[in-house]
């Protein structure tokens, strides 16, 4: 065992010069940077719509690029696609296996995808040609279960699952071509940056890293957080992560410091974040949490500014639309709810 | 989405750290000098010591925390729903209400955080206690649960009655309050960890990941990819926090005007006005663009190259400057990025004939060492063949063309022509004065006067919460 425990020294070793070279960078404080900011008064969002249909637990929903349909996923084995104005159902998806935890819709809206304790991805084309929504693949090779998906583009789908990987599809083919290993714990999220160059994925070993999808590598790691992290996002410029943990706080991580620079916490908050959404100036941040409620962080000046008290249990999933005009949060009370 | 998972010891790991925090507020509350004043409440004929109201743990976590009325009832809510108070009236209402109701605090022995998970045996112990004492108390359902038990661990029934007994005989030699504290402590404690149906089970944790065991395994391949891994990071650039926090501000300031959660959005926000203008102005192709839109290209290259219109407009300006053909090829690379895997070959020869053969049509300009690698690799095409040379177009363009268009009148013209619509005005309620915004924007930055722009047809709760960020 002497080579194992040279090895892990060396490795020890090298992350605490991560962290040493870190610190050298870090010169300001967010007081200073953000002193000169207008303050945000309290933010106050009403629900505008009540999406009911589902039987069960929702676990999932994400937004299509036109800002007005979303598609969310339900313990009572639906995959629905919403009108969100009319609150009309375009499409309910009769899934093979219910345990399902995480949708996808492509950007291009045309499909939608979603997998959980069947270890598989499974994508549906919406646009078929008989009007019907078949399975148009099923992608299976994971050997953990499906944590969450998202697609690049209609050939390309990356997912994240159980098995501490994450996974680049060719959906045609239905092939993995690339496996980003490296997590040490489930990894539970992951989200896409705005140029699809890189992905990041929050994990159970507490930390998130960020992948370079071309050269197939984690370019970055980052730490700090004390419990699982649930949720992840992209600050909307693309040069920072949010992510979103069991321990009741979200974390900011800049990508060209290298390191965390925020954190979003108060000792009134105890129940662990399950979803966060960043608003489109990115000023922002919506985190819906286990106790039901979603908080609402002013992010430059890390201060709660609202909170959305609506739903009768557990937030599980949340989503800002892509013109930013409105929040939609999923609940295990099987409703989702429109806000703005 | 918090997932439930077993971890070493049985303990669901999510929720621990959830009860730790309320546990400190717990003690914080309990203690001597400066927590909570308690009393003795009269239960019918008893005297039950060291209760507390309602609105007393209201008012101290208010003060406790400097919080507003409805966070201390949230907090409180949430210590009721968890068992770490429990009501005195009413045993089975897990609410807190803020009034004269009585509570207690639930001793440690039976946190849920320190009996996890409730057994079997115990709750078949606790039914059996009930059944011996007064027969005829327990409700339906623990009758049902009770049978069910009875028939699963038959084996140890004999040892069950037994408890139940020997309990049941100890608590006969106790003062009555101390008996009747016992048993409310009790109840409280199976009310949360065997609810009642139909009541909400605080303890779900949702769907039961299986226990991977085929996980990462540390042995030396690991150890050495990681090792890797550190040192590629070690040795990346990295830049000051001061300039990173400094971009997210001005990012910030510069899209807040685009960000209708911070500034509403005009002519009308769709959600409550049923009227889906906005949408129609921004689809993706329109005679006239708004003016926000024309302005969001010159926020960077990418907002250009990302819109359709803007790329159609850029393209124009382009053409006309004979270099059009440096915005095609990109295009052309990025198709076959995204695109599908079986057309690749078919794409890579087209933009060869197209841009990169000699005397092509619309030949493009690269440095022959890039020109070079990119033949060379054409021969044996795959998805990221042209990333090099688009590359070099890319940075072509975005520092040299890109900001000339952004100066030039075409763009200009396109920004003053730049649609900025009215506010809609909202039809006024008869005995309203003031006509509402139909476009309010919810976050309260400029002085705006903000009205409850409510939704004419009432659909859904009005599910609005403010909180005046609490710090402790």
């Amino acid at each position: 065992m002497g080579e194992m425990e040279e090895l892990r020294k060396e490795m020890e070793n090298l992350k605490d010069q991560i962290t040493a070279a870190r610190k050298t960078f870090q010169d300001s404080t967010l007081q200073e940077a953000a002193a000169g900011v207008t303050v945000v008064g309290r933010v106050q969002l009403k629900t505008r719509k009540t999406l009911r249909g589902h039987l069960a637990k929702i676990y999932a929903m994400h937004w299509g690029t036109d800002s007005t349909l979303c598609v969310s996923a339900s313990q009572d084995g639906k995959l629905i696609v919403w009108d969100t104005i009319t609150t009309n159902k375009v499409n309910a998806i009769p899934l093979k296996s219910s345990w399902v935890m995480t949708c996808a819709y492509a950007p291009s809206g045309n499909l939608v995808a979603c997998g959980g304790l069947d270890n598989m991805c499974s994508i549906y084309n919406l646009k078929g040609k008989d009007g019907n929504v078949k399975v148009m693949r099923e992608l299976a090779a994971h050997t953990g279960y499906l944590s969450c998906c998202r697609f690049l583009s209609d050939t390309e789908i990356i997912t994240s699952s159980g098995d501490c990987t994450c996974v680049l599809w060719d959906i045609e083919t239905g092939t993995q071509k690339t496996v980003f290993a490296g997590h040490q714990g489930d990894a539970m999220s992951l989200g896409v940056s705005p140029d699809f160059k890189f992905f990041i994925s929050g994990a159970c070993d507490f930390t998130a890293k960020l992948w370079d999808i071309r050269e197939a590598e984690c370019r970055q790691t980052f730490g700090g957080h004390e419990s699982d992290i649930n949720a992840i996002g992209f600050f909307p410029n693309g040069n920072a992560v949010i992510t979103g943990s069991d321990d009741a706080t979200c974390k900011l991580y800049d990508l060209r410091a290298d390191q965390e620079l925020l954190t979003y916490q108060d000792s009134s908050i105890m129940c662990g974040v399950t979803s966060l959404a960043p608003s489109k100036s990115g000023r922002l941040l919506l985190a819906g949490h286990d106790d039901f409620n979603v908080n609402i962080w002013d992010m430059l000046k890390a201060e709660r500014v609202g909170v959305l008290a609506g739903h009768d249990n557990r937030v599980s999933c949340i989503g800002v639309s892509t013109d930013g005009m409105a929040c939609c949060t999923g609940s295990w009370d099987s409703f989702l709810k429109i806000w703005n | 989405m918090t997932i439930n998972t077993m971890a070493k010891g049985g303990w669901h790991r999510d929720q621990m750290s959830c009860f730790r925090k309320m546990e400190k507020v717990i003690v914080a509350m309990q203690d001597p000098d400066m927590g909570m004043k308690m009393r003795n409440q009269r239960l019918l004929i008893t005297v039950i010591p060291h209760a507390m109201t309602g609105r007393d743990i209201i008012d101290w976590l208010m003060k406790k925390y400097n919080i507003c009325e409805e966070e201390s009832l949230h907090i409180s809510g949430l210590l009721v729903r968890y068992g770490y108070i429990y009501p005195l009236k009413e045993p089975r209402s897990l609410v807190l209400r803020p009034d004269e109701s009585p509570y207690r605090f639930q001793t440690p022995y039976f946190w849920t955080s320190t009996r996890w998970p409730a057994s079997e045996l115990d709750y078949a112990i606790y039914l059996a206690k009930k059944n011996i004492r007064k027969q005829g108390e327990l409700m339906e359902y623990e009758k049902e649960r009770y049978s069910v038990l009875h028939k699963r661990i038959n084996h140890t029934w004999d040892f069950v009655v037994m408890q139940a007994r020997e309990q049941l005989r100890a608590s006969k030699q106790r003062r009555k309050a101390d008996r009747i504290v016992l048993e409310c402590q009790e109840q409280a404690y199976w009310l949360i960890n065997r609810p009642p149906p139909g009541a909400r089970n605080v303890l779900d944790m949702g769907l039961e990941r299986p226990n991977n065991t085929a996980r990462v395994t540390l042995n030396s391949e690991h150890y050495k990819n990681e090792i890797d891994t550190c040192k590629r990071a070690l040795g990346r650039n990295r830049v000051k926090s001061s300039i990173c926090l400094e971009g997210f501000v001005k990012y910030s300031e510069q899209y807040q005007n685009h960000d209708p959660i911070m500034q509403g959005c005009l002519p009308s926000n769709p959600w409550i006005s049923d009227d889906s203008a906005h949408w129609t102005m921004n689809l993706e192709t329109v005679p006239t663009p708004t003016r926000l839109r024309v302005e969001r290209w010159s926020f960077s290259f990418m907002e250009l190259l990302n819109d359709e219109m803007g790329r159609r407009e850029f393209m124009t300006y382009l053409e006309k400057e004979f270099s059009g053909e440096n915005l095609g090829f990109w295009q052309a690379c990025e198709d076959i990025k995204h695109g599908e895997s079986s057309r690749i070959v078919e794409k890579v020869e087209e933009i060869y004939r197209n841009f990169l053969a000699p005397g092509a049509p619309r030949w493009v300009n690269i440095d022959s060492k890039t020109m070079d690698k990119t033949l060379s690799g054409i021969r044996h095409p795959h998805r990221f063949v042209m990333e090099d040379a688009q590359m070099h177009i890319y940075f072509l363009i975005k520092k040299d063309s890109y900001p000339r268009y952004l100066k030039s009148d075409l763009y200009k013209n396109m920004l003053a022509k730049g649609i900025v619509p009215q506010e809609t005005k909202k039809s006024v309620f008869p005995f309203m004065r003031r006509q509402r915004h139909s476009s309010p924007s919810p976050a309260q930055v400029a002085t705006q006067a903000t009205e409850e722009g409510g939704n004419a047809k009432g659909a859904g709760q009005a599910g609005t919460n403010s909180a005046a960020g609490s710090n402790v």
